[in-house]
């Protein structure tokens, strides 16, 4: 299930041997009709949804773009994406790299199980991952009634939104490290481990940096998913206005009361972001295929 | 643990009902319908990017040209950008006075608030997983081949559909096959461009957030199943067709 995010491992190895090919055998006209038709089908299917993005947010001038961007709920939204999307990638960072070490270092039973668990997260429904902590910890869920008992809010706030969030970008941060650990092997950690480091001096002195370009590329793919989730964090929000709704959330709720304007505006902010992700996931796979 | 014990809730919340009316929940008219569209907009999308997942793969391998790293680079759009801002702005784009709605509703098409549209939005978030599936195994597969099939005789045609199809096929299904998990599953790109008419337009992951919102935890849990259950089948096959793939290209 790599593939689903592509690791950076394949994706710079394979580059190098771009040009190396060439077009040979068809006529020229063929080739450009070819190129023509892929480059008509990206431009009508991937660009123009995004230019649309920012020309409907500026459709009425820069003026009223910023002062959409100011309105108190919609600066709440931005405030709670980040705070979100940060507890959820620092958590995921930790998560990441623990269940990557333990499957690239260690042999132990399940260890097939625990890989295919790790994907899972991909191929289900983001509905269906808000969904079970809704039955788990919702008013009438299983942990509901404890929960009240004890005047605990996960559902409808805060913590349930990171829990959703958690669940469904899961599987980045590990994806992108197994492949590259499992590559690496154990011969430097043992090196170290015979010259007399300790457990933890030989993670954070070794194995880390080994693979810190995968995992800041784990860590930015993580992010944007984070940041962007919908359904997953829709099912769980309950949709209160400046306390519970995210930027996607946001751009819902002001899309189905019609203020299309104000809509995009902050939707060109998670253009924008998905944007920065594309440059970054060039440069991070330009700078790991250099070394 | 923690993946595998919230989905486990399911599994334990579906055993609460009895079989009988679990699927009597599973199976209401409006949920069928809601699998017939989810599934019937997933396999078009999935067909139609597998057509020209394989044709960009093709150009971004094969033709050298200018502008060609950008894009290699936008194929990825849809993996960043947030499907609900992916939702937005398709459902503007092809809206009846939309810049593609209103050029399509002079020849009697119809996208937004249709099947249609729930296609175009599964087409968006799908056409990455052909292409990056497609695109290694081309890169390993030399050129020299075909002008081998053409020193033979071998018509260009002929030397894509006998040497470089037979050798892609693994991977094509594989990215096929990824395009349609992820579409059977997806909810923020389609929500806004699909109307959401209950046995027109509406889709299974729509209709568990409707009964969730409705409190019907029991139908929501029960489409679900059922949702969970189809993943759980496309990911069995996903995992074959890989070992298969891996096999044939000796990756």
């Amino acid at each position: 299930m790599s593939v689903i995010i592509g690791t950076l491992r394949s994706r710079s190895v394979t580059k190098s041997s771009h040009s190396s090919h060439n077009a040979r055998g068809e006529p020229a006209v063929v080739r450009w009709t070819i190129i023509s038709v892929a480059v008509i089908f990206l431009t009508i299917f991937l660009v123009i949804p995004l230019v649309t993005v920012f020309q409907q947010a500026f459709a009425r001038g820069v003026g009223p773009y910023v002062n959409a961007l100011l309105e108190p709920d919609a600066l709440a939204a931005v405030r709670l994406t980040l705070l979100v999307a940060a507890i959820s990638v620092a958590l995921n960072v930790v998560f990441g790299v623990t269940a990557a070490w333990a499957i690239a270092k260690f042999e132990f039973r399940g260890k097939s199980v625990l890989i295919t668990l790790i994907d899972l997260p991909f191929s289900v429904s983001p509905v269906i991952s808000g969904l079970v902590f809704v039955l788990l910890f919702g008013a009438q869920g299983f942990f509901g009634a404890y929960l009240q008992a004890h005047d605990i809010q996960i559902i409808f706030a805060l913590p349930g939104l990171v829990l959703a969030t958690v669940l469904v970008t899961f599987p980045f941060v590990a994806r992108e490290l197994i492949p590259l650990m499992q590559e690496q092997g154990t011969q430097e950690e043992e090196a170290a481990i015979s010259l007399g480091a300790s457990g933890l001096q030989t993670f954070f002195r070794v194995t880390l940096p080994n693979v810190k370009w995968a995992l800041l590329y784990g860590v930015l793919l993580c992010n944007a998913r984070a940041m962007g989730e919908f359904g997953a964090v829709s099912v769980v929000s309950g949709h209160v206005r400046g306390e519970t709704n995210t930027m996607p959330l946001h751009v819902e709720i002001l899309y189905n009361e019609y203020k299309f304007m104000a809509s995009f505006a902050v939707a060109s902010l998670l253009a924008l972001l998905a944007l920065v992700t594309l440059i970054a996931k060039v440069a991070l796979e330009k700078r790991a295929a250099s070394e | 643990m923690k993946v595998r014990y919230p989905l486990a809730t399911l599994v334990i919340k579906t055993a609460e009902l009895s079989p009988s009316a679990l699927w009597a929940l599973a199976t209401s008219r409006r949920a069928m319908a809601s699998y017939e569209i989810t599934f019937g907009a997933s396999l078009a999308a999935a067909l139609v990017n597998t057509v020209f997942g394989l044709l960009v793969a093709w150009v971004l391998v094969r033709y050298p040209f200018p502008g060609r790293r950008l894009v290699d680079a936008i194929v990825d759009l849809p993996f960043a950008l947030p499907t609900a801002v992916a939702g937005i702005a398709l459902t503007t784009l092809y809206a009846p006075n939309g810049w593609i709605g209103a050029r399509l509703e002079p020849l009697g098409i119809k996208v937004s608030y249709s099947w249609l549209g729930i296609t175009v939005a599964l087409i968006f978030i799908g056409l990455p997983f052909v292409v990056r599936t497609v695109q290694p195994v081309l890169e390993t597969l030399p050129p020299e081949l075909e002008e081998a099939a053409a020193t033979l005789g071998a018509s260009p045609g002929a030397a894509f559909r006998r040497v470089v199809l037979p050798a892609v096929i693994p991977a094509l299904l594989t990215g096929f096959t990824l395009a349609f998990a992820r579409a059977i599953g997806e909810y923020g790109s389609v929500i806004f461009i699909a109307g959401n008419l209950p046995n027109v337009s509406e889709i299974a992951p729509l209709l568990i957030v409707i009964r969730l919102e409705e409190f019907k935890y029991a139908d929501a849990t029960a489409i679900a199943v059922v949702m969970l259950l189809a993943s759980f089948l496309v990911l069995l096959v996903i995992n074959r067709l890989q070992r298969w793939s891996e096999r044939r290209t000796g990756r």
